[in-house]
This record gives structure tokens, sequence and C-alpha cells, in this order.
């Protein structure tokens, strides 16, 4: 697990001339490992496509290296790279079969017939399509050319499979499908996935790791719970799923909010601070049981959950997620005067 | 279905036979026709001043392969008519080949380009329908002839003494029919390129093939149909090209379709004439055949 599949160092990637440059990519450098599923997570433009793109060969960097286990492949055209792709628009060779499709890349490696033909049925086997060797790619599903292009870009084993928003063309009851057969043909293989795409829950599901950009800058990487418990930033805070911020200032034992109350934090910077809690993780008490007293603004029902919206005395708003007991509502009403606690360790200080 | 539905698709059927009864009338009489007076003037004898006598002879179908003797009235094989023939389809398939080697980049080039420039470079590539096909190929007989710009360039700053001799060959009639049918092999080319989705090129270098690989196994079996469009359309007129040949290609360069214009002039040999238009259009449909079926294969692996 610990060794290097992938790096990228110091990569920078601009588009343009001169003034007009702009830096999709603003010295990104990140390792993945070896039988890794990493994701890269982010709002369109914010560079996770060019920095595939770069894994690739399609792109060469204005600057900086990108390694392949150890070795320089900055330079090497994408024909001569052990790595390949699941385009977003699949990109299937309309004038070949599913088969035919699954072989190419092979073929082109030059691999004996033989050999071939035993891999290309062990890939529709592996994405449970052998009923359709023989059909043109476009008498397919989208479902359906979406493990084409799986099993095609598998098929050579490559060091590493690229995949780019692969989902993103799919209905939401195929793309769950999907996410579940992605996360099963990455363990089956060990081959080491990079997954591109601008849905968190994605991202959060299917990943062992995730890289979260924005702005052509990785902003954080680390572990889906990690991501989601730690973010470092507002972006990434806010990013992925909701949350509160509040600002504060820190004194010692923790942040001392606008409204006056003290809170017990994760994470210390010196002065004027933003503290970011789940909402999910707001309790809330009966007045005066000694938590941060609040007013009920509004309740919105969610279904499994209810959102109550909160005002604390200096004005400042924050969100709590409660749970819906069985059959019943929360027990809570607009106007009420209420106390919050926030879940010990929930309260996170962000860097900016 | 209701009795009302299956009336109104009956008149939907007629109204598109009445409306492309105009097209099939002028097909059954300006081409049918002619081509059927051709079949039968091929059986006749010819007459003295031309014309045909309404005999019955074999003469002009043995006179397409065979002479006899004036004199003593031996049968030989007519070299000079396989000649003239194995010409034509020797032209007409360089040029074809031709065209499609220069015009492939061409059309690549404008498929390429960015949607304004694009219509400005096939607004180009029509130009030279502007002007008569005559008055085209003249001015390639004033490029390449012996007092020629060509010629006069060459001797000018002295690459060489004497003049290349260049008018009255096949090679004239070869750059003159290449020049000419350029634009129709690129504009079907252009078509088809159009139309090729450039995301499946990354897809081919990204499974490792080289750019050769990805012209020859992803590119051109996808433009299929375009390269045989365009094949047609140069490979049909260049097999009866009569204007270059005449003006590029002089007396004795002669390709079957001056061959056929001589038996119905100077020749006086109708029969014969027609006899050599009946081969032209039976090689015509051969090629067609071959070609169509070349592209049911293309277009049926688009599903």
């Amino acid at each position: 697990m610990s060794k290097i599949a992938v790096e990228a160092r110091n990569a920078v990637k601009a588009f343009g001339q001169g003034e007009h440059a702009v830096r999709a990519l603003d010295d990104v450098s990140i390792t993945i490992h070896q039988g890794e599923f990493f994701t890269l997570l982010g709002p369109s433009g914010c560079g996770k496509t060019t920095l595939l793109r770069l894994i690739a060969g399609f792109e060469t960097p204005t600057s900086g290296t990108i390694l392949l286990d150890g070795a320089d492949i900055t330079d090497l055209p994408p024909n001569k790279r052990p790595v390949n792709t699941v385009f977003q628009s699949y990109a299937l060779f309309p004038h070949l079969t599913v088969a035919q499709n699954i072989a190419f890349g092979l073929e082109m490696l030059s691999r004996p017939r033989a050999e071939v033909a035993e891999r290309v049925g062990r890939m529709l086997a592996l994405v449970k399509l052998e009923a359709l060797a023989e059909r043109k790619t476009s008498q397919l599903s989208g479902g359906q050319q979406q493990r084409v292009a799986l099993a095609r870009a598998l098929a050579p084993q490559p060091k590493v499979l690229l995949l780019d928003e692969p989902l993103s063309a799919l209905d939401l009851q195929l793309r769950k499908e999907m996410q579940v057969e992605l996360k099963r043909l990455q363990v089956e293989t060990g081959i080491t996935f990079v997954f591109v795409t601008h849905d968190q829950e994605e991202a959060l599901t299917m990943s062992d790791r995730i890289g979260v950009m924005s702005a052509g800058k990785l902003q954080q990487v680390g572990a889906p719970r990690d991501i989601y418990t730690r973010p470092l930033n507002r972006f990434v805070a806010s990013f992925i799923g909701e949350t509160n911020f509040m600002a504060g200032q820190t004194v010692p034992g923790g942040v001392r909010l606008g409204c006056g109350a003290t809170v017990d934090v994760v994470g210390t910077r010196p002065g004027a601070v933003t503290l970011t809690v789940r909402p999910e993780q707001v309790r809330i008490e009966p007045a005066g049981a000694g938590g941060i007293p609040a007013v009920l603004t509004s309740l919105v029902y969610f279904g499994t959950d209810t959102h109550c919206h909160l005002a604390l005395s200096d004005g400042a708003e924050v969100v709590a997620r409660v749970q819906n007991p069985t059959g019943g509502d929360v027990g809570l009403v607009q106007g009420q005067a209420v106390s919050l606690r926030f879940a010990p360790g929930a309260a996170q200080v962000l860097e900016d | 279905m209701s009795a009302r539905e299956q009336r109104r698709i009956a008149a939907e059927a007629r109204a598109g036979w009445l409306l492309s009864l105009p097209a099939l009338l002028l097909l059954a009489v300006a081409a049918s026709g002619p081509l059927l007076i051709m079949l039968v003037y091929s059986f006749l004898e010819p007459g003295q001043y031309g014309n045909v006598e309404w005999r019955f002879s074999w003469d002009g179908w043995f006179g397409t392969l065979f002479s006899r003797d004036i004199f003593d009235g031996t049968v030989q094989l007519a070299d000079a008519h396989l000649t003239i023939l194995w010409r034509s389809v020797k032209l007409a398939l360089q040029t074809t080949l031709f065209t499609f080697v220069v015009g492939f980049p061409t059309a690549w080039f404008i498929a390429t380009r960015p949607p304004r420039a694009r219509a400005m470079w096939l607004f180009l590539i029509t130009i030279p329908f502007w002007t008569n096909l005559l008055i085209r190929t003249v001015a390639i007989n004033e490029i390449i002839r012996t007092e020629g710009l060509i010629n006069k360039v060459l001797l000018g700053i002295g690459l060489r003494t004497t003049p290349l001799d260049m008018l009255y060959s096949d090679f004239a009639v070869f750059v003159g029919m290449t020049y000419v049918y350029l634009p129709l092999m690129v504009l079907p080319l252009f078509a088809a390129i159009d139309r090729f989705d450039m995301r499946l090129l990354e897809a081919g270098y990204d499974l490792y093939a080289s750019r050769w690989k990805v012209l020859r196994r992803v590119i051109l079996p996808i433009v299929r149909p375009g390269i045989v469009a365009g094949s047609i359309l140069v490979f049909v007129p260049a097999l009866g090209a009569y204007v270059t040949p005449r003006i590029l290609g002089g007396g004795k360069n002669m390709m079957i379709g001056n061959f056929i214009e001589l038996q119905f002039g100077q020749g006086r040999n109708w029969p014969l004439g027609a006899a050599l238009s009946v081969i032209l259009l039976v090689i015509v449909m051969a090629a067609l055949l071959i070609y169509v079926r070349a592209a049911n294969r293309g277009t049926s692996s688009h599903g």
C-alpha cells in the first residue's frame, strides 16, 4: 500500500500566453499509492481533469514532473504510458464490436492472438457483457457503454486507471449501481484508480483517499472521513456536506464566539478564527441546560431529519440537524428558546 | 389502425410518387432513352457518311477488340483500342488515388478549423466551379506548355537550359484531371471527417496506438463512407473524361471518351462508338458495384 504509483511534483499547467495565461493547475504536488482508489474532487474548472490529462499524457505540464512507479514520464506520449483512461464520453470506437473495442489496446501492444482472445473473454466476464460481445457499441445502453469503456481500459492491465467523471452521463439509479461496480472492479483487479468527479457523495462512498481541488490548487488530501470531519479550510468544509461557520476569538481554553460563549475546539490558531461545526453535531437542549443560549427561528422537515435554524444572542445563525423520531416530530416549535451544545471534538478551527 | 388513417397513409404515398414524377420522367427520357438507342445502334451497320444503316451486324462489337486488314482480311487484336482503354482506366485510377492522397489532408485541415474559418476554406474549394471546365483546362495548358509559365521560370532562373516537354503526355492529362476533380474528393471527405468524433483520437493514443495506427485503425475505417463517395465522384467522370485529355493529351494520348467521339466524327463508325460507350458504361457500373459493396461494409459497422 505504501509504494507510490503516481506522483506529480510541482505540476503547473497554464493555458494561453502572456497576460492572458490561465493557470489551470497551480503548483500541485500529489502522491497516489499503489492499489489505491484515489479521487480528485472539486467543482468544474478546478483543475482536476487537467491533472488527470497530465497523468494520461494528453497534456504536458508547463513546469513540474509526473512520475509513474518512480520513473519520470513527463515527456512520454500517451501511447507509451502504461496508463489507460475511461473517458467521460466513453469514446468507444463506433466501427468496432464490443469485443473488438476491448481487444484494441492489446492488439496495439502486439500481444499474441490467443492471449488477446483470452483476456477479452475475461474482461467481458468481469463487466458482465459476455452476451453482447458481437454487438456494435451504438446498440448499447449508456450503462452498457460505460462497462465496455471500463473493460477496454482495463484489458491491457494498466498500472493506473484514470476515470474522467465516468458516471456523470448515467441516471441516478444506474450511477449508484456503477459506484458499487467500480469499487468491486478496483478491489478485484488491484489496479490503482484515479477517479475524477465533482460529486462529493461519489467521492465519499468509493475512495480510499480524496484530493479536494479548487482554483488549480490541491486544498486537502485525506481519507473520506478525515475530509468530512476535519476539513482544513473554508472551501473544503463547504464543498463537502453542509456546515456552519462561526467567527470567534482564540482565548485560553478554546474559542470565544461572538455571543460570548466559549467552546472547545480542535486545532488552534491565534487571534480571530473561523470555526466549522457540522449540523448533525449540534445538539439542542432545553433552555438553561448550560449550553449556548439560542432561539429557534424556523424548522424545515426533511423526512429522515429536521433542519432547525437557530439564532444566537449576537444574531449569528446556526443550523442543527435533528433526527426525526419514529412517527413523531422533534418536539420543538418556532420561537422557542433553547440551549446548544456541540458534540465533543465537533468544532474545528479552519486555516482561513 | 383505422380506415381513415390507412387512407391518409395511402394518400401520402401517392403524393410522394407525384412529387418525384417530374424527375422520374426526366430520367426515363433523358437517361434511359439515349442508352437504349446506343445499345440498338451498336448492333447496326455504319452508314457511309456517319449515321447507321438499319441492318443487323456484329461489326461494331467485333471492332472494339479486333481489326480486319483492309487488303487481305486477316483478323488482328486491335492493340490501339486496348491501349486507349488501359490508359483510361489507369489515368482514372491514378487520379482517384492522387486526389485522395492530396485531398485527405486538405479535408482534415478544413474540418479541424474553427467554424468561421471552415466556411471560408470550403468557399475557396468551390471557387474553381465558377469557371468553365474548358477555360480551367486551357489555363493548365498555358502553365505547362513548352513556352508556358513553368518553363519560362525554369529557363529564366537557369535551372534548365532546354524547356521541359510536359504537354501532350499522360502526365499532362493526369495533372489536369487531378486539378479538375480534386474538389469532388475534398468535399465528401470533409463531410465525413466533420462528423468524426475527435475524442476517439485520444482514446486511440491512450490505448497504445501510434499516430500511424490511429490513422489506419480508427480514422480511415470511420470516414470510409466519405472516401468511397469521393472516389466514385472522381473515378466515374475521370474515366469518361473528354475535355481534359483532348486539350492536355493531344491526339496521341487519347482516352476512351475522345476515342468514342472520334467514331461519331471523323471515324464515321457509329456502331463502334456505340459499342465502346456501352463498354465504358459497364466498366463504370462494375466499379460502382465494388464501391457500393465497400461502402455498405463501412456503414453497416456504424450500426
